[in-house]
């Protein structure tokens, strides 16, 4: 059996943002990276169906430049057997109908039963890059997974609908995923495993390879929402700041009448 | 410009998503038309042309089927845009559309600024604007971004329309939110719990403050995810949507998720370290402090009260 897991390096989201000199995407420097938090339930349910199955090979695929190699050492250390790494300096300017041209190109050859990606980014968050991926492989694909189940060559999912309801749906491999957050409960690499995971293979494919499709969009510019709360903001010592609000609440509310 | 609609039926029942289409269609001056799987028990309020297929025959959730009556529909239509809510339903068929109609899909838009479309990135830290490059472009609304002043009125045109055929996934029904426990909705006041509590210990010192000020305790999305806090005390569009007279936010940084499930409290306090959090534009009051060191203090001078 084949699996195949597509992840993204992004910056942590609690990160001071700021605007790139080009005006299109956020600066890149003094930024904290990890995995993208939808991914690392994508690997981990990669993983669990690997030693459900046992004989599986399961590839990690990630986009972007010599830093994403960290992350995708992380997904290698959670039981990532092989990693690609398509290399790519400009993959933040890249839009997801080229992002999954990219994934579908490399899959295309390559019969994954089954891949395995996050329902969005925390930075782009798109939302679109699984389900164009399947599209373009023509096989089917079920989105926002917080449940999954695999036996006999079928699959088993909850989809995550508004208002805590689920709805059931299956599918025959080869299929397409796309975890939601909750899915599961993501490993921490152990340091055994963090040992192994460097002696993993490691390929770098130049992205020329495999782009063969155009932007369809573009981006104008990338700038801060001008913030209209207009609500109050208490700074200070903390003692001075809860006698401060102490007088909101029973000034501007009920509760402590 | 002509837009095509793509409401949404779950279990028998229009979502009333379908007026933030209505709204979207107005704002950006343009003709309409609309589609939905649905049944012609619940029409929606819409003085226009409506092209209706049976969910009892090609099922409320088969993105195969009703990609193809939408491609079907479009090629009558011949719209210049196909507008979905960013919801489950909406961000599940909008790509597979796009795809089969070569056309740039952009995702959440929240705003529209002289007719350019604005979108969300980084949990809603920044914006981005963006220009399609196809002749149709596919987009998905943020639950919430366009409103209607006023209750839509009118009946549809109905066209009924029908296809043949399956599809590759198998829908197996629905299954509903665990009954029983805690009701947030009833709730006057609630202190919601943020991943800024940092470890699963401080639960406590969030419930101790909510039973100080004779409320309940939530959490958003992260904090229940980790399993800290049972689901039924999700704030948020995956969990509930609470009005309380008061809601305080301890280490909430205001995904749009969690926005879209609390932001009509009458009374929003929040305590961030961070003074740029979106909570903060939601918030009535915002307390830039460390949430571990405000709660215990506040909850221990208001039992004294």
């Amino acid at each position: 059996m084949k699996i195949l897991v597509c992840i993204k390096q992004v910056p942590d989201m609690e990160s001071k943002f700021k605007v790139a000199a080009s005006g299109k995407w956020y600066d890149t420097a003094d930024l904290a990276w990890r995995m993208n938090e939808y991914d690392e339930y994508a690997v981990e349910q990669a993983v669990q169906v690997k030693e459900q199955v046992g004989d599986a090979d399961l590839t990690v695929l990630c986009i972007g430049g010599e830093r994403v190699k960290e992350t995708m050492k992380k997904a290698l250390a959670m039981g990532c057997d092989r990693g690609v790494h398509v290399a790519d300096d400009k993959a933040a300017e890249k839009e997801p109908f080229e992002i999954a041209g990219i994934i579908a190109e490399f899959a295309r050859d390559k019969q994954f039963d089954l891949i395995f990606t996050g329902m969005q980014s925390q930075d782009r968050g798109s939302a679109q890059v699984g389900v164009l991926t399947a599209e373009m492989l023509g096989i089917p694909s079920i989105s926002t997974i917080v449940q999954f189940a695999y036996a006999d060559g079928r699959i088993e999912t909850r989809r995550e609908l508004e208002g805590g309801v689920k709805s059931i749906v299956k599918a025959a491999a080869p299929a397409l995923v796309t975890c939601q957050l909750g899915l599961n409960t993501p490993r921490y690499p152990t340091l055994p495993n963090i040992m192994k995971a460097k002696k993993k293979e490691l390929l770098s494919l130049p992205v020329a390879d495999l782009l063969k499709v155009d932007a369809r969009q573009e981006t104008g510019k990338m700038y801060f929402p001008v913030k209209k709360g207009g609500g109050l903001v208490l700074e200070g010592e903390i003692g001075q700041l809860v006698d401060q609000l102490i007088q909101i609440l029973k000034e501007k509310t009920g509760v402590l009448a | 410009m002509k837009i095509l609609l793509v409401a949404e039926y779950r279990d028998g029942k229009l979502l009333g998503s379908v007026n933030e289409l209505i709204a979207f269609a107005a704002k950006m001056g343009a003709d309409s038309a609309m589609f939905v799987v649905g049944s012609e028990a619940a029409l929606p309020a819409y003085a226009g042309k409506l092209y209706l297929a049976d969910a009892s025959a090609c099922g409320e959730f088969n993105p195969d089927v009703h990609k193809q009556l939408l491609l079907d529909v479009v090629a009558k239509e011949q719209p210049e845009m196909i507008a979905f809510s960013h919801s489950s339903y909406g961000w599940d068929l909008a790509p597979r559309l796009a795809f089969a109609l070569k056309a740039a899909q952009v995702s959440e838009v929240v705003e529209v600024e002289d007719g350019v479309l604005v979108v969300p990135a980084c949990n809603a830290k920044l914006r981005r604007t963006v220009a399609s490059k196809t002749g149709l472009t596919v987009v998905t609304l943020q639950a919430g971004a366009f409103g209607l002043t006023e209750a839509p009125s009118g009946s549809p045109t109905v066209e009924k329309v029908g296809v043949a055929g399956g599809g590759r996934l198998e829908f197996g029904g629905y299954e509903a939110a665990e009954a029983g426990g805690v009701d947030l909705t009833k709730a006057e006041i609630i202190v919601s719990a943020g991943r800024g509590i940092g470890k699963p210990e401080n639960v406590e010192m969030i419930a101790a403050l909510a039973k100080a000020l004779k409320g309940e305790y939530g959490a958003s999305r992260p904090v229940v995810d980790s399993g800290w806090v049972e689901h039924k005390r999700q704030v948020g569009t995956t969990g509930q949507t609470v009005t309380p007279k008061l809601y305080l936010a301890c280490g909430i940084s205001g995904a749009i998720q969690h926005l879209a499930g609390m932001k009509k409290s009458e009374f929003i306090i929040a305590v961030n370290t961070d003074k740029d959090a979106p909570i903060g534009d939601v918030a009535d009051v915002l307390v830039v402090a460390d949430l571990k060191q405000f709660v215990p203090l506040l909850t221990e001078k208001i039992k004294a009260l």
